[in-house]
């Protein structure tokens, strides 16, 4: 149960957001950079779902385009199932390994061509990954994933405009789930996703993790979801991770001043009768952020420490967090 | 007995297409007391936004209000010619929408937009409105306002902007505000500060809020009831803890359930199969029954009102013997 099926070390991105060379020269700007992710480790375990949370701006997505393939980081390494990610991996290693993993972005109408039918869309893995398979066994192959996701084979006669939303997020699941895959990424699945179809599809996921032992590394940034489907959870706060741990530990004990305001500012549903605390500040930008502790300027528990030195986690039985107060024991 | 200060009855609103008519939004009622919050939610395509449409008199066209009837304390207002329905938005009733880069102009600054607002609507002068201005926005929680009043929207942050939109709504003192997905474009630490905002300001003043979204946690911690919307009608409306704790109408109780909480780690979210319907194939009978797990005979042909099933609490289902045909 606790093998490493996805280990991420010290990954860090940077982009390039500077004026255009021109506007340099004669204004006098130097180079400006974004730090989306930096110094991110954690490691997923087999058949787990780890949730990366944030708000806007907080690199989650980011780190999954680095995870998948879709941006290069600038600096650390993924390794996937004992083998390094590292830049350069082409051809017939880089066709296995890709194979075993996938992706489901937020918004399925962007990332369905608009102009292929569903069978096409969903068996295109199927042609890049499974040469040998003929197209009658594509094609059963295909309706197949339909039923497993929820919809009916004949559906794959049609465009993905002649969906609901949801059924867009199912059809996406399915051309993940073709070239049986062991590890998917998740972004925002159900952000863009009305609740009654948001809950259709979370207890389709968990299905589908509990039938085909999936890993899940999914982003979010509403708690409650995560909350739902998490086993181990990573909050990120400007690019670099505030707090890691097991999802019931987090939850109950909240460790970093960050998380604690997340949990917080959670709309009461229940009714409880719990009192939301005021949250003050926004996120900086991250063009610009704050030196020492990037939560420094909206933490209460800020010192001169946190100001001038960048906290590293520190692990504290299930959880770790990343914050000076927490290590010194001032919270 | 108070007097509600906004009054909406059995309106219906439809847009003529070429492929038939479609009833965005059939035989709605209900009040909105002075002072109350009154949650609206429901599902993309519910036609709660344009409930809020229709009484700001803002239906695109070819879009009608086909019946019905709303009235702004002792006056109807649905049926007034434009330039009357004109000084009635933004002085009587107020406006916020979701996104607050689209509701304020990026090219003015912050002061002439309140400024003209303002003057638009009060007989004041020039630095009256000013004072006032900077007033509101100090109020909706703007540091250094007599500042910032001179930045342009884009030096504002989304939270900050949303508060200035906030401030351009109630800058006529109006006595409804009608706000439509105020925090849906807003990360949840922001989120919550905005609706403080938003409930303590309206409060002192005494504004009602219509509060429009689809998120129910909102609707929890600010609204006094809520109503339920599904497919266009009314499916529930009551107070606001009783319809979270207690849900009469199968569609509110699926929708409680389908939202994951954070007090409880259920294996399974309750699972309300299919879709709503679209305009154009709301079923017969109730527009819930192909989805509903207590569904019987009499709703796939009969459509029910929303009528009282207790006192204070009405809801369009045939499970309660009070409910009438529509």
């Amino acid at each position: 149960m606790s093998d490493t099926l996805l280990d991420v070390r010290h990954l860090s991105r940077r982009f390039d957001v500077s004026a255009p060379w021109l506007n340099r020269k004669l204004e006098g700007l130097d180079k400006t950079y974004v730090n989306a992710v930096k110094d991110v480790s954690f490691t997923v375990a087999k058949g787990q779902t780890f949730a990366l949370v944030g708000e806007s701006g907080s690199g989650k997505s980011t780190i999954a385009r680095l995870i998948v393939g879709l941006l290069e980081p600038t600096e650390g390494e993924i390794v996937f199932d004992g083998t390094s990610l590292a830049r350069g991996l082409k051809g017939a290693e880089a066709r296995r390994l890709r194979r075993r993993f996938q992706m489901i972005f937020q918004d399925p109408l962007a990332s369905l061509n608009p102009r292929w039918r569903v069978t096409d869309i969903i068996a295109e893995p199927l042609r890049v990954f499974e040469r040998s398979m003929n197209d009658r066994a594509r094609r059963l192959r295909v309706g197949e994933l339909l039923t497993l996701v929820g919809l009916s084979p004949e559906d794959g006669l049609k465009f993905p405009h002649q969906f609901s939303g949801g059924q867009r997020q199912r059809i996406a699941i399915a051309r993940a789930l073709a070239a049986n895959p062991e590890f998917i990424v998740c972004d925002e699945p159900t952000s863009a996703l009305d609740v009654s179809v948001q809950a259709q599809i979370l207890n389709l996921m968990k299905d589908l993790q509990d039938e085909f032992g999936l890993t899940y590394v999914f982003i979010s940034h509403n708690l409650q979801v995560v909350r739902h489907m998490a086993t181990e959870i990573g909050v990120l706060y400007l690019g670099r991770l505030a707090e890691v741990g097991e999802a019931e530990a987090l939850f109950a004990t909240p460790q970093h001043p960050y998380t604690r305001m997340l949990l917080d500012a959670v709309p009461d549903i229940e009714m409880t009768g719990r009192r939301r605390k005021q949250v003050e500040g926004e996120i900086p930008s991250p063009i610009d952020p704050p030196p020492g502790c990037p939560f420094h300027p909206r933490c209460p528990f800020a010192n001169d420490r946190c100001r001038t030195e960048v906290p590293g986690l520190t692990r504290r039985g299930a959880q770790a967090a990343a914050c000076h107060a927490v290590e010194e024991g001032r919270i | 007995m108070t007097q509600p200060v906004l009054s909406v009855r059995n309106l219906t609103v439809e847009f003529p297409t070429r492929h038939g008519l479609l009833t965005a939004v059939q035989d709605i009622s209900f009040d909105i007391m002075p002072g109350e919050v009154l949650g609206v939610v429901g599902e993309s395509g519910a036609g709660k936004s344009m409930t809020g449409a229709a009484i700001i008199g803002l239906i695109d066209p070819p879009g009608r209000i086909a019946k019905g009837e709303i009235w702004l304390g002792d006056r109807r207002i649905d049926n007034l010619p434009p330039a009357e329905m004109r000084k009635i938005r933004g002085r009587r009733i107020g406006m916020i929408f979701q996104d607050p880069l689209t509701s304020l102009n990026p090219l003015y600054r912050i002061s002439r937009q309140l400024i003209e607002t303002i003057r638009t609507h009060l007989p004041l002068s020039q630095s009256e409105a000013r004072t006032r201005a900077i007033k509101l926005l100090d109020d909706v929680g703007i540091p250094d306002a007599a500042r910032r009043i001179d930045d342009y929207p884009h030096q504002f942050s989304g939270g900050m902007r949303q508060r200035v939109v906030i401030a351009l709504a109630l800058c006529a003192d109006p006595e409804v505000v009608i706000a439509d997905e105020p925090t849906t474009a807003l990360d949840v630490s922001v989120q919550a500060q905005i609706i403080d905002v938003m409930k303590e300001i309206c409060a002192r003043r005494g504004a009602a809020i219509m509060l429009v979204t689809h998120d129910m946690g909102v609707i929890a911690e600010t609204a006094d009831r809520v109503a339920v919307m599904y497919a266009g009608r009314l499916a529930e409306l009551g107070p606001v803890a009783a319809v979270i704790k207690d849900a009469r109408h199968p569609y509110s109780q699926g929708l409680m359930g389908a939202i994951p909480k954070l007090g409880e780690n259920l294996d399974r979210l309750v699972h309300i199969p299919g879709a709503m319907p679209r305009l154009n194939a709301i079923p017969q009978g109730c527009a819930f029954n192909p989805r509903c797990p207590q569904v019987f005979e009499k709703c796939r042909t009969h459509r029910p009102a929303a009528s009282e099933i207790e006192p204070g609490r009405r809801a369009a289902c045939w499970l309660y013997p009070e409910v009438t045909e529509a």
